[in-house]
């Protein structure tokens, strides 16, 4: 049982995330993913059942688990370098090497030019770049994205969508990413996990994750028309 | 919902190849926005304006319900000063003042933000001083002399403590709601990437809330002032308020007015100090084009 305490959301929800995966997480508005996601960062408590990282419970924060906000959580007054290094801050990296190692996620998500900036002279869409760039910077094991892409048009949000792609690419990150969004995630998961009101998870296998080629392949198309009823007739 | 999402799917499909939004070149940093020339001569135009007002009253000797024939001129005031300033006991005054200003807006400053960041950040801290300070916030500080006398083995002491418990609220009170409203997500983000207690204060508590405290201080050292000449005029330890007292007792009024002076252009010093300081360290802050000073930061005006 998942939720706030004195407000629980998720009741009897079994989910299981292998090592490596992208599990994607759709659900109509409200029915507790970011409640989910918070709960596997460990910002809130478990109110009933278990929650475990390797059959450890999981109780608090973690670097090994970076979280990427609906919201931008940028800190407003550190630069986009500053904010991209403070993982490495924390886990006690040398200055010279957090240096370079923020440096390099700042040109992988292509903000080297901006990284004297601050977070509030940036667009939208590069704040979510900067995000991205700091959760992947602390070498988490794994990443929880929050509609990350959310308020994003639909051409920046598919450039988003082949960076995370990219980026993910050699990390072996775990990833759960919660989206409104059908078509984002059914091309970036391996598994979809389709939330209901009640807080039960029905999980799909993704016939051809994160290949643009097979966006009309009969596979993904009837994947997709099945998600889109399963929301239809949890909708309100 | 279904259509829309539909629709998402068609638009999104479409772009595919699209690649990610084009960087921009860096733009120069922002232009250093600096006073233009009017507006600094219309500063000072004011300030004469004022001074030639009171020159011209005084001279004049105008009775008319206000009386000004006692009221010594801005000639006569300049003399005195300039006589003043030759002498060591204007400027050890001067420098008692302002040590025990400064001491005491030291440490409630510190102490302010501790206090108040404490009673914001822990229930316990605030179940066990809130009462107590509640208790004791709505005494003026100046109504602590006898405290003072009764607690502190010295007068240099007393003033000291009569003036940070005169800064201490205003930075204590603005600190814990500075606090209180913080955004929850930065602490989050932190906590999220292994940040403990002492990081979080650190790294998000102080510089988020530093906007608002910068209003408490700023207050603060404005109120410290009123305190530390109140409180030299009553115990009588030299100082400058000590000295425009004497003079008042002796009859030398444009040494009362010198005394004035004094104060109003050290605590111009000292609350511009505060506010340049605050503005250094929230450049941070996102600015309306056109406005440039924060609208945190109360602004003082000339004495
Ligand atoms: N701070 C809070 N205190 C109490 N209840 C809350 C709080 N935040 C959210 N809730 C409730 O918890 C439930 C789940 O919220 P949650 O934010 O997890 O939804 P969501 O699936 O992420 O929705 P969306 O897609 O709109 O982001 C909602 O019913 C909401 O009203
Ligand atoms: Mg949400």
């Amino acid at each position: 049982m998942l939720g706030r305490p004195g407000a629980p959301v998720l009741h009897g929800l079994d989910l299981d995330v292998p090592p490596g995966e992208v599990l994607t997480v759709v659900g109509p508005s409200g029915c507790g993913k970011s409640t989910l996601l918070r709960t596997l960062a460990g910002l809130l408590p478990v109110l009933g059942g278990r929650v475990t990282q390797d059959d450890e419970p999981l109780v608090r924060p973690h670097a090994d688990r970076a979280l990427i906000f609906q919201d931008d959580a940028l800190l407003p007054w550190r630069t986009v370098h500053a904010n991209v290094e403070l993982p490495l801050v924390i886990r006690g990296v040398p200055r010279a090497a957090r240096r370079a190692r923020a440096a390099e996620w700042l040109e992988r998500v292509g903000l080297t030019g901006h990284a004297r900036r601050l977070p509030h002279q940036l667009s939208g869409g590069q704040r979510q770049r900067v995000q991205l760039a700091r959760a992947l910077a602390g070498a988490p094991r794994a990443v929880l994205m929050d509609e990350p892409f959310g308020a994003l048009d639909a051409q920046t949000r598919a450039g988003m969508q082949r960076l995370l792609v990219e980026v993910l690419d050699g990390t072996h990150a775990t990833v759960v990413f919660v989206t409104h969004d059908v078509d984002e995630a059914v091309f970036l998961g391996d598994r979809i996990a389709l939330l209901d009101g009640a807080g039960t998870a029905r999980v799909l296998g993704v016939p051809h994750p994160r290949e643009r080629a097979a966006h009309d392949a009969a596979a993904t198309v009837a994947l997709r028309r099945q998600v889109l009823e399963s929301l239809g007739s949890l909708g309100t | 919902m279904t259509t829309s999402a539909e629709e998402d799917t068609a638009s999104a499909g479409e772009s595919t190849a699209a690649t990610t939004a084009p960087v921009r070149p860096v733009a120069a940093a922002a232009p250093r926005r600096r006073r233009p020339w009017p507006r600094y001569a219309l500063r000072a135009a004011s300030l004469l304006a004022a001074l030639g007002l009171w020159q011209l009253l005084t001279t004049l000797k105008v009775t008319l319900w206000l009386r000004f024939a006692q009221f010594p001129t801005v000639t006569q005031v300049a003399h005195t000063f300039a006589g003043r300033l030759g002498t060591g006991a204007y400027w050890q005054d001067l420098t008692d003042s302002l040590t025990r200003i400064l001491t005491g807006f030291a440490l409630a400053a510190v102490l302010g933000v501790v206090v108040g960041t404490a009673i914001a950040r822990s229930p316990l801290a605030s179940d066990l001083l809130s009462p107590v300070l509640e208790v004791l916030r709505p005494i003026p500080a100046i109504a602590l002399v006898p405290v003072a006398i009764l607690l502190f083995p010295s007068n240099e002491q007393g003033i000291v403590f009569i003036t940070f418990t005169a800064a201490f609220f205003p930075v204590m009170v603005s600190t814990r709601h500075a606090v209180r409203a913080l955004t929850p997500v930065w602490e989050e983000a932190v906590l999220t990437m292994g940040g403990g207690r002492w990081r979080v204060l650190g790294s998000v508590v102080l510089p988020g809330a530093l906007p608002g405290i910068l209003g408490g201080l700023s207050v603060g050292i404005g109120v410290s002032w009123i305190c530390v000449i109140s409180a030299e005029m009553i115990s009588g330890a030299y100082g400058v308020g000590y000295r425009t007292w004497q003079d008042y007792t002796i009859v030398d009024y444009p040494g009362v007015f010198v005394g004035m002076t004094t104060i109003g252009l050290l605590g111009w010093l000292t609350s511009t100090a505060v506010e340049l300081a605050g503005r250094r360290l929230t450049r941070w802050l996102p600015r309306t084009e056109n406005t440039a000073p924060s609208a945190y930061l109360i602004r003082k005006g000339t004495p």
